[in-house]
């Protein structure tokens, strides 16, 4: 099953115009071509074409349990190696079932790579986070203190974070402050919090956005200028 | 100018980015696409707009941008 659930909410905010932009597919290259008929035979070819994909798309999950290893020194070559199969397994599957999507926007690989990496990403967070207690209330609010500020900054500061501590408090819903507070204040990974309040990332993310918004709304009301403090990327 | 880092990283995450951004699904969707255009040192944000955007919302997406990236970025070298 894809990790991201694909039935969920595909756009937040005043997006859903943007997707009318997406131009045309370009036409298939030779290769992603030669991919996709090979898949679809139903003879010796189709069988070895599975095959080949298999093992491009276990080389994908092994490349992305190997960037990850750092972050999980508990867990024995094994099982490492265990959970990067599994995660090609349920990749192929998931490309497989949506080999009609594939419509050439990218190379067939790239495109199919994209599966054994949300795979293999979403099984290393569970494992992660397997037997840990997932923190939905603030575990303090020390990480926003910043020394050495001049007192006109640091009374701004203090004005600013005493609004939004209490906006998180009274504007937003039990649930989106829930979330916010596990995924933007905590760090819960949103696939572990999913898998807790038996949903999934689309949806999650969907309610982290309004409670973003609704925050960002009150603080602008207030007068409270976002700018100084967020570096915005744009 | 005086440095925030504290402040600034924790209320991003909080308040997320300012613009228009595309959900999960769609990022899932374009992501083979942006970053076959990034490679190609094209505007993969004019191209595909709030795709950026989310990635600097969500962590999950981000981490999955850069493995994809890095993976295929690095085939080309070969």
């Amino acid at each position: 099953m894809n990790a991201l659930n694909a039935a969920t909410v595909g756009l937040v905010d005043p997006v859903s115009a943007l997707s009318t932009l997406t131009p045309a597919p370009p036409s298939l290259d030779a290769e992603s071509r030669e991919w996709l008929q090979s898949l679809r035979g139903n003879d010796t070819t189709g069988q070895e074409a599975i095959a080949r994909l298999h093992a491009l798309l276990l080389r994908a999950a092994r490349f992305e349990v190997a960037r990850r290893r750092p972050t999980l020194p508990h867990l024995r070559g094994d099982e490492l190696e265990d959970i990067a199969t599994e995660a090609a397994d349920d990749a192929l599957m998931s490309v497989l079932r949506r080999l009609d999507d594939f419509r050439g926007a990218s190379r067939f690989t790239t495109w199919a790579y994209k599966f054994a990496l949300l795979e293999a990403a979403v099984k290393l967070r569970k494992r992660a986070w397997q037997g840990r207690e997932v923190p939905l209330e603030p575990e303090g609010w020390g990480m926003f203190s910043s020394a050495g500020l001049e007192p006109d900054a640091e009374a701004e500061q203090t004005e600013l974070l005493e609004t939004l501590q209490s906006a998180i408090g009274q504007v937003l819903t039990p649930h989106q402050r829930r979330v916010l507070v596990a995924l933007a204040v905590n760090g819960v990974p949103i696939d572990v919090l999913a898998e807790r309040l038996s949903t999934n990332r689309g949806a999650l993310y969907k309610t982290l956005h309004d409670a973003r918004r609704k925050l960002r709304k009150h603080l602008q009301e207030r007068g409270l200028a976002l700018d100084t403090w967020l570096e915005e990327k744009r | 100018m005086m440095e925030r880092p504290d402040v600034k990283q924790a209320l991003g995450r909080l308040l997320g980015p300012a613009g228009p951004e595309v959900g999960c699904d769609e990022c899932f969707d374009q992501l083979d696409r942006y970053v076959e255009l990034e490679l190609a040192g094209k505007d993969a944000n004019a191209a595909i707009p709030g795709l950026r955007a989310h990635l600097a919302g969500c962590p999950a997406c981000r981490e999955e941008h850069e493995s994809l990236r890095a993976l295929v970025g690095g085939e080309q070298l070969l």
